[in-house]
């Protein structure tokens, strides 16, 4: 599937830091359009750091700065000061899925409702966001309950149903399947295939299997033993990657030598 | 075989002790309860009690009524203005308190905490009855909304802390703007456990006698306009008990057992929303 293929993020000499502590540095690589992107690497490498400077979701944290540019359609996101916009256009989906304490049909029209959209838009949107997240079969009898009432596998699709009515570009998966069972990870994985034709998707994911299931390419980042800092160590179409590793240390990584 | 003997008299008499104390420190609220109740019985057995306004010694048919609607009154205003104010500053520090300002915040309100009751009533009545020169339920009001305010704050913030930060990040990855996102998701997230730190304000104040004594004074007719003084449970029975009159003292006993009640009532009813919100914070 990988092949021609617009970028969506150009992420470019990106260093990233905790205070004066350096979590990320010269991270330089692009994130094609409509294709899945996995983001693999032991713990501590910097996956998550990485994928949370997309959304700019590090700037809840005090002392957390990124340095250097990561262009979607030609603006900087790091720089950027309409944060509200961008994080519509990048959505999220966190690893415990994450329902809000209110019914199945409010969680997904949460967003659009607080966006101020119209009523009618709203009502189809729960609809259309609940089937492109391949949830409607089975809750479309029972949206007024509560979504905590929903299993962990449907709770995880509900959390991209309401990612997706806000109509973002880039959905950006941490862990998403880590806290599931197999079944449950298996309709997420299909889900994200069906979401690729439509969405960016970049996905972190400790489970290397998972990403040469599903993803289109992948990065491999390691942690510098000197600096302490992660490192991308190699981009590659996912095949290529796996198959034909260029740098000795991701063969090492995906032959289990370490990590 | 003799050191362990030795050990298991040690453990039995260190067992013995703790139950005997704690045993020991229920005895005084047991007696409480028993003596109000016993002692309060009798005038509680009336409707007049409810009903009517208080009376002079020697008159039959004096209730407590102008206490109750004087509670009712007082304790609505302070909450009023307590709780609102209370609720935003305990969001405040919970979500956004990190800095400086935050805690001279916490700091305030930890000395308010303590502050003595009596000299919340003497700042309000410097405050308000001075300048107004006259006694008014408002003024009490202004005096148990100080009192109800570090009560509020401090528990919206363990409530609104409670919400696992997942939440919070979920909210803001839909770019939604963080202050709609702290009151209109997080906030009903914590709204259990909000209620029952406003319950237990509401709770101590409407037993807080000091803070209404020079405040609303008390009045022995059935007002409800809250710039006129006024009278609340507790206040009857402070100034009944003081009268020489058993007919009076029968009457701030009842009084007593009422307040009693209310606030038991209310302190079991903030314990029962508060399980509701450890529930519901661990399904988050």
């Amino acid at each position: 599937m990988p092949g021609a293929a617009g970028t969506k993020l150009e992420v470019d000499s990106l260093s990233f830091f905790y205070g004066k502590t350096r979590a990320l540095k010269d991270v330089t690589f692009n994130i094609p359009e409509r294709r899945i992107t996995a983001i693999i690497g032991p713990s501590g490498c910097g996956k998550t750091t990485l994928l949370r400077v997309f959304n700019r979701m590090y700037d809840l944290v005090p002392g957390a700065r990124a340095q250097g540019t990561v262009l979607m359609d030609g603006n900087d996101i790091v720089t950027t000061t309409k944060l509200l916009d961008l994080r519509q256009k990048v959505g999220m989906v966190f690893q415990r899925p994450s329902p809000f304490p209110m019914s199945i049909r409010d969680n997904v029209a949460f967003g659009p409702r607080l966006l101020g959209w119209n009523k009618t838009r709203v009502k189809e949107l729960v609809r259309s966001s609940l089937e492109a997240a391949a949830l409607w079969d089975e809750v479309s009898d029972r949206l007024d309950e509560p979504a905590t009432s929903l299993s962990g596998g449907q709770q995880q699709r509900l959390v991209i149903a309401r990612c997706l009515a806000v109509s973002p570009e880039v959905i950006l998966m941490d862990e998403p399947c880590s806290a599931l069972d197999p079944v449950a990870t298996l309709k997420i994985e299909d889900l994200m295939v069906q979401l690729a034709r439509d969405y960016t998707i970049v996905i972190v994911t400790h489970n290397m299997q998972q990403a040469a299931r599903v993803s289109d390419f992948t990065a491999f980042m390691l942690m510098n033993p000197e600096g302490r800092h992660g490192e991308l160590i190699e981009f590659a179409p996912t095949a290529d990657l796996f198959n034909a590793p260029r740098d000795p240390r991701t063969e090492a990584y995906i032959t289990g030598r370490f990590g | 075989m003799r050191r362990n003997l030795w050990r298991r008299f040690g453990s039995t008499f260190a067992m013995g002790a703790v139950y005997g104390l704690t045993g020991l420190a229920l005895v005084p609220l047991g007696l409480v309860l028993w003596f109000t109740t016993a002692k309060g019985l009798p005038s509680v057995a009336h409707m007049e009690f409810f009903t009517n306004a208080q009376r002079p010694s020697g008159i039959p048919g004096g209730g407590v009524a102008n206490a109750i609607v004087g509670t009712a009154i007082v304790v609505s205003l302070a909450s009023l203005a307590a709780i609102p104010i209370g609720v935003l500053s305990g969001i405040y520090l919970a979500e956004y308190g990190a800095g400086r300002w935050a805690s001279w915040v916490r700091l305030a309100s930890d000395v308010l905490v303590g502050a003595p009751s009596i000299a919340l009533g003497l700042f309000a009545f410097a405050l308000v009855v001075v300048p107004q020169h006259h006694y008014s339920a408002i003024a009490a009001s202004v005096a148990l909304s100080v009192l109800m305010l570090p009560v509020v704050i401090r528990t919206t913030e363990g409530a609104v802390g409670l919400i696992p930060n997942g939440l919070r990040e979920s909210g803001l990855a839909l770019g939604l703007p963080r202050w709609r996102v702290s009151l209109q998701l997080i906030l009903p997230a914590a709204a259990p456990g909000v209620i029952t730190g406003a319950l237990l304000a509401i709770a101590r104040a409407a037993g807080e006698t000091a803070p209404v004594l020079f405040t609303a004074l008390g009045n022995q007719n059935l007002v409800f306009d809250p710039t006129r003084a006024m009278s609340t449970l507790p206040l009857v029975v402070f100034r009944d008990a003081l009268t020489p009159y058993k007919d009076l003292q029968q009457e701030a006993w009842g009084a007593a057992l009422l307040l009693m009640v209310m606030v038991l009532v209310i302190n079991l009813g903030s314990r029962w929303v508060l399980r509701r919100q450890i529930r519901l914070a661990r399904q988050l």
